[in-house]
């Protein structure tokens, strides 16, 4: 450990580090799923819209020298996958769990078939703000160089949680994914709203992908993603379907995804692959200590097919 | 207008009169109504009465707008109105109240109120839209807590808040259906003597659909009643008695099966619970530390306000959900609701909404007569294979004498009525002789003739020597069928009386938890 002028320290701080580099896609993933699932609708599908945001994101970054233009056509690629799963799933008799699953595989097979060209040529990552200004150690200038795509997930956290509570949108976004009686009642067009709220969260699981492709790791490859956009699923209902939760619980797996590589660092080697399971083992833990056949998550969207 | 400001001082148009000229509207090949006409004079408190299946929910939501009637012209003030939408309705002031709530649950009271405005603002503003729907409430007769989720009022909170919607609403004339099933005599009263008090101030004209005759007696001044699809007639309530309103509904009386309880001596106690305690569906105590004894030849009534409990007590005996802490013995034996003990103990079980606590819809009528037994002779000689035949035939001879009726024993069990589905799960229970028999709201939704048959069958049980625990919302029905009855009250028995000489005032009281 001598290599190490902050000895056991360094494990907490690239733990912190890779909260914030690691949580971002889980930032984005989660909280447009918050918004998928408040208004009554799953999308498992955006896993596969992840790999095709990076995907995207790296071929348009690669193409033109413009890495945030990458993440504009990862949005709206994002938001088309969103909508293509929101119009099929209003379709008689569909099942949403099921179309989310299809689009998943759909959508990553296209991926790694469209990005084969990009697998090699380096693009231009996006660039990083230093707030580790202040600080001699490199671990901790390291530490704290901050995307601006982590600083826009935050906000859109917020932003999200005062829209759900305080606007006219928000709260018919709300009464679709509660009860559609009520909703169509009022005159409101349930798919419509269902149709909007899945491909806003499509969009930003496709900056979310841009993210992995263009700052960390920042390059494109088909392991890219292993599963990230369907554990930001499944910290959807650990947060109980609130944004800034969300944004807690993504903070948290982003450490949890650290672990391996920090421990590393110190000379911690053995037990490499069973630290990086870390988030897996969280998201099945956090499952199975959240869920119980008697009892219904309290915060649960009426609507939601899965938890009825 | 201002959208916010000028919506709350309501200009009031006073109430309106309504009539409905021959309407008629075919489901498929039944005939739901058959020119049907009914005029409802301005601050009138109107009662449709009819059996289920009479086509009083069907002409309301007809004139609400929720079905397009095939025939049919509504007059309101005299004026020929088009209402193909509920939209439309709410425009002209109709506003409709069910049996079951609208709100969302998970919304406070205020978020409801301000979502169901027509003109809502891009962004609310959440401390004066609470200042304006506080002034509001210091004008109407009763109010409800502002910033309570609405899943956390208790039932007559919320279907007063359902009844102040409409108001806020400015709409002059309900539909209610059936608004007080969920509710204690106590909060029935409350709400409908306040809106009878708003309907003789000519502010409001209210359609009441209800089954419950004391009601119609104490608050209704015109009585409407449908049989089958048609209309029987409409008079006023002073020239009615309940004799006359049941001939009226259900024009056959040869039908009524009234069984004798035979007075005989109690036997071994069958089902003891002692300290039981059950978590509901997020987590809290739904029963607690709850101790009772049934014994053989005793229907023991548990009545009380759904909610509180009850929907856990019989899932926990039925073996859908397990008990945090207590103990329960059927027999002496401690009892865990496996289907060994279930078989050994011979313990039968009719919960509520049996299609869904007791069937697989998509499954045969057969094959769910069957799930009790199917896994023994005949039905499977050895547990492992399955025989058809003997399924069918138990099954036929069960549809004959409950007199199930179903195209035959192959239909899919989901396309029964509700009445026979419930005959069926009670013919499936009831033909083991259990020892023990749990019944939950066993006529809910039923028609009178099904009632009466079904009531029948829980006094047989009894008379050749069950045990029955029969949980009910309706007091009416434990009163007539128990040989003790017990009140839940917030998970805990609040009163424990003799049926011969009960108390109905101490009942009432101790379900509205005094």
């Amino acid at each position: 450990m001598a290599e190490s002028p902050l000895g056991i320290w360094s494990v907490p701080l690239a733990m912190l580090a890779g909260a914030i580099r690691v949580s971002t896609p889980f930032i984005f993933v989660s909280v447009g799923e918050c918004l998928t699932e408040r208004s009554g609708r799953i999308n498992l599908g955006l896993e596969g819209t992840l790999v095709m945001g990076a995907m995207s994101a790296y071929g348009v970054a690669l193409g033109t020298e413009w890495p945030w233009l990458g993440v504009l056509v990862a949005a709206g690629v994002g938001l088309l996958l969103g909508a293509l799963h929101a119009g099929i799933c209003q379709l008689p008799r569909v099942n949403d769990i099921a179309t989310g699953i299809g689009l998943m595989l759909f959508a990553t097979g296209l991926a790694f078939f469209l990005g084969k060209p990009f697998i090699q040529p380096k693009a231009p990552n996006l660039g990083a703000i230093e707030l580790g200004w202040w600080s001699s150690i490199p671990q901790v200038r390291q530490a704290l160089q901050v995307n601006w795509l982590f600083v826009l997930g935050i906000a859109l956290a917020f932003a999200l949680a005062w829209a759900l509570r305080n606007t006219r949108w928000g709260l018919i976004v709300r009464l679709a994914g509660e009860n559609i009686d009520a909703a169509l009642a009022m005159g409101v067009s349930v798919g419509r709203v269902r149709l909007i709220a899945t491909s806003i969260g499509g969009a930003f699981a496709g900056i979310g992908g841009a993210f992995l492709s263009l700052y960390y790791p920042g390059s494109w490859n088909e392991g890219l993603s292993s599963g990230q956009g369907l554990m930001a699923v499944a910290l959807v209902i650990f947060a109980r379907w609130d944004p800034v939760r969300c944004l807690w619980a993504s903070l948290l797996f982003g450490a949890a995804g650290a672990l391996s590589p920090a421990l590393q660092s110190i000379g911690v080697t053995q037990g490499y692959y069973l630290f990086s399971a870390a988030p897996y083992v969280l998201t099945l833990a956090l499952m199975v200590a959240t869920c119980s056949p008697e009892r219904s998550l309290r915060g649960a969207p009426g609507e939601l097919g899965a938890v009825k | 207008m201002t959208l916010i400001g000028a919506a709350h001082i309501p200009p009031h148009e006073g109430a309106p009169t309504l009539e409905l000229l021959g309407f008629s509207k075919r489901f498929g090949t039944l005939a739901a109504l058959d020119d049907v006409s009914v005029k409802v004079g301005a601050g009138a408190f109107h009662a449709l009465l009819g059996e289920n299946g009479a086509g009083k929910s069907t002409l309301v939501k007809c004139a609400m707008g929720y079905y397009a009637a095939d025939q049919g012209q509504i007059l309101l003030n005299g004026r020929e109105v088009e209402i193909t939408h509920p939209r439309q309705a709410h425009e002209l002031g109709l506003g409709m109240v069910y049996q079951h709530f609208t709100l969302v649950p998970n919304m406070t009271v205020l978020e409801n109120f301000v979502l169901s405005r027509e003109k809502m603002p891009a962004v609310v503003d959440w401390a004066s839209e609470r200042q304006l729907l506080h002034d509001y409430f210091s004008t109407t007769p009763f109010a409800v807590p502002l910033d309570t989720p609405v899943a956390d009022l208790a039932a007559g909170q919320k279907q007063k808040a359902e009844i102040l919607r409409q108001l806020y609403l400015k709409r002059n004339l309900l539909i209610l259906d059936e608004p007080t099933s969920v509710l204690t005599p106590d909060e029935a009263d409350e709400v409908l003597s306040t809106l009878k008090k708003l309907t003789e101030a000519k502010q409001l004209t209210i359609v009441t659909i209800t089954h419950k005759f004391r009601e119609v007696n104490a608050f209704c001044d015109t009585v409407t009643v449908l049989r089958r699809g048609k209309l029987i007639g409409t008079r006023p309530t002073r020239e009615l008695d309940n004799e006359i309103m049941a001939e009226m509904m259900i024009g056959r009386r040869e039908n009524r099966v009234v069984v004798e309880r035979e007075a005989h001596a109690l036997g071994e106690p069958v089902l003891r619970i002692a300290g039981l305690s059950v978590a509901d569906q997020v987590g809290q105590l739904a029963v607690e530390d709850l101790s009772l004894e049934i014994r053989a030849g005793e229907i023991v009534g548990v009545a009380g306000v759904s909610g509180n409990g009850q929907r856990e007590l019989v899932e926990t005996l039925a073996g859908q959900r397990h008990a945090e802490a207590g103990r329960i013995l059927v027999h002496g034996e401690p009892y865990a609701a496996t289907r060994a003990q279930m078989m050994r103990h011979k313990i039968a079980c009719l919960p509520e909404e049996p299609l869904r606590n007791a069937c697989v819809p998509e499954m045969s009528v057969a094959e769910n007569m069957a799930l009790r037994s199917f896994d023994q002779p005949p039905a499977s000689p050895d547990g492992v294979r399955l025989e058809r035949r003997p399924m069918r035939e138990v099954a036929r001879r069960l549809i004959e004498t409950y007199r199930v009726k179903t195209p035959g024993p192959d239909a899919p069990i989901r396309a029964l009525s509700g009445g026979n589905v419930q005959r069926a799960v009670l013919a499936r229970e009831l033909s083991s002789e259990g020892d023990l028999l749990i019944v939950a709201n066993p006529c809910f939704g039923l028609d009178f003739a099904a009632v009466a048959e079904i009531r029948a069958r829980i006094v047989q049980a009894r008379n050749r020597g069950a045990a029955v625990l029969l949980v009910s919302e309706d007091l009416d029905e434990i009163l007539q069928l128990s040989d003790r009855i017990v009140v839940m009250f917030d998970g805990k028995l609040a009163l424990q009386t003799d049926a011969a000489h009960p108390d109905v005032g101490a009942i009432g009281r101790a379900m509205a938890g005094h």
